[in-house]
């Protein structure tokens, strides 16, 4: 079988984004040797593209702040579908892990007093985002990066090697998770730069791949987002939850047509930026939903007093919460009060002065005018939704982030399902990131340093396996030439057939992820979509490639559309199922949020878990879903909301518990 | 506006050689080059190397010479072109070729371990850093680089020099330097650390002779020799040549601190 480099380390951290370097940091900090792999270069991950803030009650800008309130704009955020202990966790860690920032060399924005600014957003009662200008995503990458090489530093005034107990694998990909029985007992990918195979072995492997979006074609995300880490964990056993739950963002860039998914950071709204559509009015007070009612204002000039005086004024409804503000301009649209690219309009140009704008926008004003020739100081944006984030994911256990199932299996930051419920707010990213790859980092550390000496051992028959699997695309075509030969190219099996285009393939699925399961969603559809994904798996099957291992970007995209193809019938499987509109889950045929689905979560995992089976026949599907109670939410956190407002969200039975 | 076809000439080989490729290629309205590459790659030349992340000039993955000049293929508009032009894609000349438009600059990874990092002042506890506005500007500013490493391709000290890229960190890394430097909390210092001897003594800052085309190239539009480079030159050279100057900058920023 192919050459395989070989290694051992304790903690493998797949993902290099805030949520693996956090994890990284942690467990090297706590003693165990670890290893980071990423797919790009070591500080380019998609947390970069974050603009707006991190969200953490720490009570610089507005002294009411607490952790509970945090908690309670979480738990409305999602509806009430999140895992309540994340949520929790979450809002009581946060501003700890964005001061450590500081003591690592972050240069936050700074209020009057000289501590950390904090920026009003979509969904936060108070102004709550730690931030910088609207490039935060940057900061905290090169903030973890530096801390990183720090303690390399360290390391090689110790060892005399800077990689000795921390190494960054950067351009590399994992292709499967290797077990030995129920325990993890590595990784397996190959180095994109050679194409040579690559395991590492380890007790403890961290999940911080990210999201999902790249099999949508609108699309604020990058060519990442594949969905690697979702799929990893499905075929390593563990179950992904409320995998229909996916946030398109409200403003994403729509002209010209090569950026139209580019994001526009809440940001913009957040310092005063105002929805209008093509009669020019601010369509937002026509949609604040009956359980937001009392929290938002009713008329512009209550809006517009809201920024300076909020403690006597409600906010303005361009500050819902996303979903409600994707769907409010998705309905403009489709009545025809559209701009003229399909989007509606976002106007800062009117609300500030120009000099503000560069200020507290400039990447936005640098985008805008490079890409789009247009002057957002002067004129306004036009902007439409765009697939941004999953809120499913990885089912982890909420203090340790365990995956459920699988010892030695962790998973942080977007792969990880529950934290954000059926939908996130804004700055709840970033901060989750760092909250839970801490605890990611901890737990999975500790797990290896008990395991001592009894390290699980590589499974040779699952590497030979893998790395056949990932050989796969190159004898693409000579399959199809021996089948040819034989006189035929029709297979039951669906082996046979010409080989296929795997950038051709990737479109189809982005059409049809976009299409058919996007922003509104309705059953027929969906049973279309599922029916169109199995025959692009088929085709998968017979995705093909031309040239050689050493840096070829056919061969790593023919291998991903295994997992973009996983993740999108997850996601159209249970959007199918879920009978009701709630976050980012909207279905046509079933408008209105039904309380009797508040404590349901839905677990996706793999139908025949040797894959191969379902992967060949167009009639089988590869995954399987189960509907799962809810723990109830402590009472003690219950009654931080008032019970009128409980009414609305809680199942009949959960409020009498 | 509609689509045309434009002519390109990209590079494609590896270390052991290459050359110029010819294509012929679809453009429609509003494009940048990347999205060329891309069209290239899904269309004529599936296993076209090249970097990309985020298409939106954020994370500096697409560097690569147009034209001979360093640039982000995402934010590098089609339109700036005649339609009639040849445009020349090739991989950053800096650094080694692993293979078409994609280099090996572990040259950047390397020097950027050789900056000794941040000092946290001793006493302050996370949450208790106090620092205003006008303080971070300078080392904000800095913070915007994405890393492209545009400015390390187009320093003429390593560009045509290999033999200078031990003994010089590159402006991105000076720059670094001076960021760190002019931090208001960082206690180098305190800890018998001078960053701006370091960057003389250690980091090659002599070697630089301020010609600015590091911040001609930046696509984040950093004035690195002005604001980083210069003001890291004086006090190195103050720091150097006048022992008063040097003791008394280390007092006042103890007491500072």
């Amino acid at each position: 079988m192919a050459a395989v480099e070989r290694q051992q380390w304790d903690v493998v951290v797949v993902g290099a984004g805030g949520a693996g370097l956090r994890a990284a940091i942690e467990a090297r900090e706590r003693g165990a040797r670890t290893a980071v792999i990423c797919k790009s270069l070591f500080g380019k991950a998609h947390t970069v593209m974050a603009e707006g803030g991190i969200a953490a009650a720490m009570a610089n800008a507005n002294e009411n702040d607490t952790w509970q309130v945090h908690f309670r704009d979480t738990m409305r955020g999602g509806k009430f579908l999140n895992q309540w202990r994340m949520a929790e966790l979450h809002a009581r860690e946060a501003p700890e892990r964005v001061w450590e920032l500081e003591t690592w060399g972050a240069l936050f924005d700074r209020t009057a007093d000289g501590r950390i600014s904090q920026r009003n957003f979509g969904g936060h009662e108070y102004p709550r985002l730690a931030h910088v200008g609207d490039r935060t995503g940057l900061e905290l990458i090169r903030t973890l990066q530096q801390k990183i090489v720090a303690l390399q530093q360290e390391d090689h005034r110790a060892t005399g090697d800077y990689e000795s107990r921390l190494k960054v694998f950067q351009e590399c990909t994992v292709t499967r998770v290797l077990k030995d029985g129920e325990r993890v007992s590595g990784v397996f990918g190959y180095e994109r730069e050679t194409g040579r195979f690559l395991v590492l072995q380890a007790p403890s492997v961290i999940l911080a791949t990210g999201g999902i979006g790249k099999s949508f074609k609108v699309t604020s995300n990058s060519w990442e987002y594949t969905g690697d880490g979702h799929a990893l964990a499905l075929l390593a056993g563990a179950p992904l939850v409320n995998m229909e739950f996916v946030q398109f963002h409200p403003t994403g860039m729509v002209w010209p047509p090569s950026v139209k998914g580019i994001l526009v950071t809440e940001s913009v709204r957040g310092d005063g930026g105002v929805l209008r559509n093509s009669e020019g009015k601010r369509f937002m007070f026509d949609y604040v939903p009956d359980v937001f009612k009392d929290k938002y204002a009713e008329s512009e000039e209550e809006a517009d007093r809201w920024y300076a005086d909020p403690d006597h004024n409600r906010r303005p409804p361009e500050l819902l919460p996303r979903d409600e503000v994707a769907r409010a301009i998705n309905a403009e649209v489709k009545a025809g009060r559209g701009s003229p690219h399909g989007g509606v309009f976002l106007d800062v140009s009117t609300r500030m002065p120009a000099e503000v704008v560069r200020r507290r926008l400039p990447s936005m004003y640098h985008q805008f005018k490079e890409l789009a020739d247009v002057d957002i100081t002067a004129e306004p944006m036009e902007v439409g939704p765009t697939c941004h984030y999953v809120m499913g994911g990885v089912a982890v256990d909420s203090d340790t982030a365990a995956a459920r199932g699988v010892p030695g299996l962790y998973a942080a930051g977007e792969v990880a399902g529950g934290m954000h419920g059926s939908n996130r707010l804004g700055g709840n990213s970033l901060s989750d990131l760092l909250v839970f790859g801490r605890r990611a980092g901890r737990y999975a550390a500790e797990y290896a340093h008990g395991l001592a000496d009894r390290r699980p051992p590589v499974d040779e028959a699952q590497v030979d396996t893998a790395a056949a699997e990932a050989l796969r695309p190159f004898t693409a075509g000579a399959a199809d030439e021996s089948a040819a030969g034989a006189g035929g190219s029709v297979g039951a099996g669906g082996e046979a057939g010409p080989p296929e285009n795997p950038y051709t393939l990737h479109q189809e699925l982005q059409q049809t992820m976009n299409d058919l399961v996007g922003i509104i969603r309705r059953e027929g559809e969906m049973e279309q979509a599922l029916r169109g994904l199995a025959e692009l798996r088929v085709r998968a099957r017979r995705a093909g490639v031309e040239g050689h291992r050493q840096f070829n970007p056919g061969w790593h995209l023919a291998l991903d559309l295994r997992n973009m193809l996983l993740v999108s019938e997850c996601v159209a499987r249970a959007a199918l199922e879920r009978t009701e509109s709630r976050g980012g889950h909207t279905r046509e045929d079933h408008p209105a949020m039904d309380r009797a689905w508040r404590n349901v979560n839905l677990l996706c995992s793999l139908a025949d878990p040797t894959g191969g089976l379902a992967a060949a026949d167009p009639a089988r599907a590869q995954i399987r879903l189960a509907r799962e109670r809810t723990e109830p939410i402590r009472p003690d956190l219950l009654a931080l909301f008032e019970k009128e407002e409980l009414v609305k969200y809680l199942a009949e039975e959960e409020l009498y518990e | 506006m509609s689509g045309y076809e434009a002519r390109f000439k990209v590079w494609r080989g590896d270390a052991g050689g290459g050359g110029l490729e010819d294509f012929t290629v679809e453009v429609n309205d509003g494009e940048v080059v990347l999205d060329i590459v891309h069209r290239l790659q899904a269309t004529q030349a599936p296993d076209l190397a090249v970097r990309w992340n985020c298409k939106a000039g954020k994370c500096g993955s697409c560097s690569a010479e147009i034209n001979g000049r360093p640039r982000l293929m995402c934010m590098t508009r089609m339109s700036v072109f005649d339609r009639a032009e040849t445009i020349t894609i090739t991989p950053l000349r800096a650094f080694p070729v692993i293979r078409d438009l994609v280099t090996d600059v572990g040259f950047n990874y390397d020097k950027a371990r050789e900056v000794p990092a941040f000092v946290p002042p001793d006493g302050l506890g996370p949450g208790e850093y106090r620092m205003f506005q006008e303080d971070v500007n300078r080392s904000q500013e800095f913070r915007k680089c994405i890393e492209c490493f545009l400015c390390q391709d187009t320093c003429h000290v390593v560009r045509d020099h290999e033999e200078n890229k031990r003994a010089f960190a590159g402006p991105r890394f000076l720059m670094r330097v001076a960021e760190l430097d002019m931090h208001p909390l960082d206690a180098a210092a305190g800890a018998g650390l001078d960053r701006g001897r370091a960057a003389q003594d250690e980091h090659g800052l002599g070697y630089c002779n301020i010609t600015k085309c590091c911040t001609e190239v930046c696509p984040e539009g950093i004035k690195i020799t002005d604001n980083a480079l210069i003001p890291l030159k004086e006090r190195a050279v103050d720091r150097k040549y006048d022992p008063l100057v040097w003791l008394g900058s280390k007092i006042r920023r103890r007491s500072g601190a």
